[in-house]
């Protein structure tokens, strides 16, 4: 009977565990994780999760993973890979051995230079721990700043003015969302933050953080400050891959995968934020996503291809964000388009198409309230999938339903 | 429980392969025409996180949640996997007169 350690107890880990059980697979499996929960999801953790700071939503609860068959280690950190006797070591001498390893190890926010992490007035957040100290330091009237202006920085701050919060976000870049998203959106969430007494800063060059007992302080470069309550710092994710480096695999902005999710050795293989890989829809282009539906989706993928399945990734990136009543939704890769075109949807909703120099459908971004981009986002993301060339007019007419363009 | 058979709308007001909301007495369902032309319905939010199934995309006997993508049959309310595990509830479902009508018990 076969061995297979997953090591990262997060949404990608979790779904390969599952998702071995539900391929056949017959051995043992254990899922270690460094956090003292069960596997919990992340995306509620800068919205609503966060305004009732309630307990982590559970991927799955414990008697799932007893059905299951499967071992869950909580608040132990992995400290070695041992490839040549296939073990991963754990703190005082524990070893667990493996057949097949699988990396599910995340990423964590970004620090600025020369920040101390998580003192108590500056903060990132990545864990529920985090979302509970943040949350604890905000109510009604308290000054929050928020340094990144992408989407951890602003849905944290349509949160905190749900709870009452004062906030200023600023951002380096001379706009909002500026990686991956288009400008035309930006523009609408940025008003709708403003429309909220949202202060954004864009082009602020931070020259230092500085928090006492009394309160926080952002420097700028150019002489003057902002005091808040409460520094929040979200500017990106870096990869977790000092487990696998240390092992000698080959890492490139992540830890390097082939297209079926396999390292540099055989018997490992890597899945979610914290690996890159070739994206089959964009000739095999090396990316890194940090998306939840990557993690569910190649965690599926992994748990086939470790028992054996050898089958290429072949989803579209597809991100969501959750700001106010707005979901912004994109599917694909928009970097590289030729042409762009808009389709106008009700309620002020619209959905920006981008096609390449070919005409070929590389990526459809939209925004409106609640889900009423979701539909032709998800027929888009088959568009894309099906490398489709869709007629222009029928994508900016409303009138069209994608659905036939698919079936075209 | 006695059935209570709700007219819902026009037959022709759902498309093929496409699905409508449907909100009756502080309840909401999600009534479908599938593919073969036939009517069906289920409650009318997602099981995971309370998202209006309405708003998603039906292919074949398949619903999709608009907002993680969970997927349900809507013939039989089978849950198809993460990140739903919980079935949907399914109503029976008649058509009379040209008119949609379902039973809610």
């Amino acid at each position: 009977m076969s061995h297979i350690v997953i090591v990262g107890a997060g949404e990608c880990g979790a779904r390969a565990a599952f998702a071995l059980r539900e391929k056949g697979f017959e051995g043992e499996i254990t899922l270690i994780g460094a956090e003292p929960h069960l596997p919990y999801e992340r995306p509620p953790l800068s919205k609503d999760g966060l305004v009732a700071a309630e307990p982590p939503k559970y991927v799955a609860g414990p008697e799932r993973y007893e059905e299951a068959r499967i071992t869950v280690v909580t608040g132990v950190a992995v400290e070695a890979i041992d490839r040549r006797r296939k073990a991963v070591l754990l703190g005082g001498g524990r070893a667990i051995d493996y057949d097949r390893l699988l990396l599910a190890t995340g990423a964590r926010p970004r620090a600025l230079p020369d920040m101390s992490e998580n003192a108590a007035r500056i903060r990132m957040l990545r864990t529920h721990a985090d979302a509970l100290a943040i949350r604890g330091a905000l109510a009604p009237g308290r000054k929050l700043a928020i340094v990144g202006g992408g989407f951890i920085g602003l849905e944290l701050a349509a949160t905190a003015r749900k709870i009452g919060a004062d906030v200023v976000l600023i951002e380096g870049l001379p706009r909002v969302l500026s990686r991956g998203v288009p400008q035309e959106i930006a523009d609408v969430v940025a008003e709708r933050h403003r429309q909220e007494g949202v202060e954004i800063v864009c082009g602020g060059r931070i020259a230092a953080l500085e928090a006492d007992n009394g309160g926080a302080r952002v420097l700028f470069a150019d002489g003057t400050s902002r005091l808040a309550d409460l520094i929040v710092v979200g500017i990106g994710a870096v990869p977790n891959t000092e487990l696998a480096e240390a092992a000698g695999l080959l890492i490139e902005n992540g830890i390097a995968v082939d297209e079926t999710l396999r390292t540099s050795d055989p018997d490992i293989y890597a899945a979610g934020d914290c690996c890159s890989f070739p994206l089959t829809h964009y000739e095999g282009r090396r990316v890194r996503l940090e998306a939840w539906r990557n993690a569910q989706d190649q965690g599926t993928l992994v748990a086939a291809n470790l028992t054996g399945a050898g089958e290429p990734l072949t989803s579209v990136p597809w991100f969501w964000s959750d700001q106010y009543e707005l979901t912004l939704q994109i599917a694909g890769l928009a970097e590289g388009a030729a042409t762009t075109v808009r389709r106008d949807l009700t309620d002020g909703a619209f959905i920006l198409f981008h096609l390449d120099g070919e005409g070929r459908l590389i990526a459809a971004s939209g925004i409106g309230p609640g889900n009423a981009v979701a539909r032709d986002i998800r027929l888009a993301e088959m568009l894309i999938a099906a490398g489709s060339r869709p007629d222009p007019a029928a994508l900016s007419s409303p009138e069209t339903k994608l659905k036939k363009l698919l079936a075209a | 429980m006695s059935s209570n058979w709700v007219e819902v709308c026009a037959a022709d007001e759902i498309d093929e392969e496409d699905v409508i909301r449907f909100d009756h007495e502080g309840r909401t369902f999600a009534v479908y025409r599938s593919p073969e032309d036939e009517y069906f319905a289920t409650d009318g939010l997602c099981t995971h996180e309370q998202i209006h199934l309405a708003d998603g995309l039906v292919m074949d006997d398949i619903i999709e949640c608009p907002k993680h993508n969970g997927r349900f049959n809507y013939k039989t309310g089978q849950a198809k996997g993460a990140p739903v595990c919980v079935n949907l509830r399914t109503y029976p479902v008649k058509v009379e007169a040209g008119s949609v009508f379902i039973a809610i018990s």
